[in-house]
């Protein structure tokens, strides 16, 4: 099963390789990774999407916050929570496909960041699921390059990660 | 004001280090220039960086206090790795600090550069590099802080040179205290899961505490002996958990595991209920797991949670210091309405005794006259009668040591369990003999093993350190060679030594007594005469046979009661 896993991280040299070096030797999965500092820069937020069973999952949090540089652990996938994923993605478009991908993007949301004459870019924002519905529906073939940013995600309600 | 390099140093001093295993080199020439400049701290010159980490690590164990290193960048610094593996594997405080080329050559594959950061990072429990040399006190503090706190472990700290350049002065002051936020180790356990513990031992029909390390480190052998004989329940250890409670005693059944006694694993499968105790269910004692001790309800006390259900999925998980933990049992088992059923218990250790009887340590004497290598432990318990410090090398001749000698006191069975790591016995028992110049340390090891640090001998000549390596030489690899007989249909690759010195010669090369046994009538006599030359380092060559097996050992991907008994015998 897939899961988010939200850490709060030492802004410090050296502790991100920590947590991905941690993954690889335990033959644990990382998915996506996405980490910037937060509003107070002494600490990183990272996010990062796994899949194994509980037993797993439950030893990778216990080998996380066994991290010194690890403040704290939350496992977003146990409670509600809000993730969203980035995508800039350059597709083809032209001749009739240039209308018809223009109403793909606004059906999903999505917004043209940057146009010529036989190429948009769009910015799509959501869950991981939502940005694989708009590749599939663009289709293989028209689709010239994708990036995404890997999930950020928050639980809703009054929960916090926060010291 | 001080230097960089005086800072820390002085830091060392103020942390109250004894020694400092190391070897100098380019870029740690700062820090050994302010190391000749004072007395406080000594150091010891070693012949190879490896055997520095090992020597601070058999220092750690039996002292209980944190082992320190000095190494220089590059080579000198990657020869410590084996090192810190073997500490870290056994969850022993050491903190190894590296020199590092100069800040801005970092990166640049200067002379006698490495990554010590990245490499050692999966081998550490935290690793340190000084960014700006007035952070040097404090960096130290922490550095001793994370590696004797909670689960104990090696931290290395990394010196880029130009962060101890003499003349370079900075107000010097060693923190009192540190503090980590994201570092907390836990103070005590879990109250309502401790009573669920003791309700789960007090009504057990047929009981069982398995321990291990843990105790060791946490220093809680008095506590466990105290419960373990309020409910007088039989009791296991694994390799690292020896000593923590009599070997002696009535109640203790052995060794359990791969090579453990028949009684401790027949008495593990078969039990309704087992306490963990600082024991982390190594594949080495659970066989397979999947087949473990079928009927169990198992409690588990251990200060990192990563330890707890990583393996096998416990019942009742206590994250917390053992000594702690224990006391708070000792405490309810006293006040408990319910008291362990005394008829269950006596058929228990009814049964358990008949198993002992049925293997019990026995091995057959050759008919050929060649000694055996069991022969050979139990002389060494014979003449010391655990007042000794033993440290060993990995194979055979260890767990023949674990089986046939028998420890009262924690802290005196000093062995690499964790990562093997042959090349450790030797060094280790140098850094005890340093400390505890009075004592008897003596070194089981095999003519394999022992080659792996042999170079030391040159240190205990120029410290005059008097360690006693007995030498249990069957002329091959004999644990690797077990395994081609019971696997590979006896196709010893690469198994044997065809090439072995003289090993008499060689130590009286260094100025050190040999001495060499090849008679069963000779081994009593002249290990007695090794033992009593106080003074000196005397290097005890056996022959034994090398055709000799360790038993019992349990069938691979089995359960615990599957063993081989003998050559021939099996459950």
């Amino acid at each position: 099963m897939r899961h988010i896993l939200s850490i709060l991280l030492e802004n410090e040299a050296g502790a991100l390789s920590r947590v991905v070096g941690l993954f690889s030797q335990r033959n644990y999965n990382i998915e996506t990774l996405t980490v910037a500092p937060t509003e107070d820069p002494s600490l990183s937020r990272l996010t990062l999407t796994t899949s194994g069973d509980d037993r797993a999952i439950e030893q990778m949090t216990k080998q996380l916050n066994k991290l010194i540089e690890v403040v704290k652990l939350v496992n977003l996938s146990e409670g509600e929570h809000i993730e969203r994923d980035l995508m800039l993605i350059k597709v083809k478009a032209s001749g009739a496909q240039r209308a018809e991908i223009k109403r793909c993007a606004d059906i999903f949301r999505g917004q043209i960041v940057d146009v010529t004459s036989s190429i948009y870019t769009i910015q799509l924002v959501g869950a991981s699921s939502k940005l694989d519905a708009f590749i599939e529906a663009v289709g293989d073939a028209n689709i010239l390059e994708t990036v995404r940013t890997g999930v950020s995600g928050l639980a809703r309600g009054e929960k916090v990660l926060a010291l | 004001m001080l230097s960089g390099a005086d800072m820390l140093v002085r830091s060392l001093q103020d942390q109250g280090v004894e020694y400092i295993y190391g070897y100098p080199g380019g870029s740690a020439l700062h820090i050994y220039d302010a190391v000749f400049r004072q007395e406080k701290v000594k150091h010891v010159l070693v012949r190879h960086e490896q055997a520095a980490t090992h020597m601070a690590d058999g220092y750690a164990r039996a002292t209980g206090k944190p082992g320190v290193v000095l190494v220089t960048s590059g080579p000198g610094a990657t020869n410590t790795i084996t090192g810190i593996a073997t500490a870290y594997m056994d969850s022993i405080p050491m903190v190894i600090i590296s020199g590092q080329v100069m800040s801005h050559l970092i990166g640049g594959d200067a002379f006698q550069e490495t990554d010590m950061m990245g490499v050692s990072r999966p081998v550490v429990k935290h690793n340190l590099s000084i960014q700006d040399p007035a952070d040097i006190p404090s960096v130290i503090k922490k550095a001793f802080y994370i590696a004797t706190t909670g689960r104990p472990g090696p931290v290395v700290i990394d010196v880029p040179k130009d962060m101890t350049t003499p003349g370079e002065e900075y107000p010097y002051e060693y923190p009192a205290e540190v503090e980590i936020r994201s570092y907390n180790p836990p103070v005590r356990g879990h109250a309502g899961q401790i009573r669920k513990a003791v309700e789960m031992l007090l009504k057990a029909k047929r009981p069982m505490i398995y321990t291990g390390g843990g105790v060791v480190l946490g220093g809680a052998s008095e506590q466990l002996i105290e419960m373990t004989r309020a409910l007088g329940y039989p009791i296991t250890q694994t390799l690292m958990g020896l000593g923590s409670y009599p070997g002696s005693d009535r109640q203790f059944i052995g060794m359990l595991g791969m090579h453990g006694t028949y009684e401790a694993n027949m008495a593990m499968h078969h039990a309704d209920a087992i306490l963990a105790i600082g024991a982390r269910f190594d594949d080495r004692v659970t066989n397979n797991i999947a087949k473990f001790c079928p009927d169990a309800m198992i409690a588990q006390i251990d200060i990192d949670p990563s330890s707890i259900s990583k393996t096998v999925q416990v019942d009742i998980p206590i994250v917390g210091p053992v000594d702690s933990v224990l006391n708070e049992m000792i405490g309810l088992i006293k006040e408990s309405d319910i008291q362990p059923d005394k008829e269950n218990l006596s058929n228990w250790w009814a049964q358990i005794d008949e198993w002992a009887k049925h293997h019990g340590g026995r091995y057959l004497t050759n008919d050929k006259g060649l000694m055996k290598p069991q022969q050979v432990i139990q002389c060494l318990q014979k003449l010391t009668a655990g007042d000794v410090y033993v440290t060993t090398d990995v194979g055979q001749h260890q767990m023949f040591a674990a089986q046939y000698l028998s420890f009262e006191e924690p802290n005196r069975w000093i062995t690499s369990g964790g990562l093997g790591t042959m090349g450790f016995g030797f060094p280790a028992a140098m850094g005890i003999q340093l400390s505890f110049p009075d004592e008897t340390v003596v070194c089981v090891t095999g003519e394999g093993s022992i080659q792996m640090n042999i170079q030391e001998l040159s240190t205990c000549m120029q410290y005059n350190i008097p360690v006693k390596i007995l030498n249990i030489n069957n002329q091959s690899l004999g644990m690797v060679r077990q395994w081609q007989d019971m696997n590979y249909e006896s196709r010893h690759s690469n198994s044997y030594m065809e090439s072995l010195p003289d090993f008499i010669k060689l130590a009286e090369a260094y100025g050190h007594v040999g001495m060499k046994i090849e008679k069963i009538e000779d081994l009593e006599p002249m290990m007695k005469k090794a033992l009593a030359m106080k003074d000196k380092l005397v290097f005890i060559d056996v022959y034994v046979d090398p055709s000799e097996h360790v038993y019992p050992m349990q069938v691979p991907t089995a359960s615990m009661r599957d063993m081989w008994l003998s050559k021939t015998e099996r459950t």
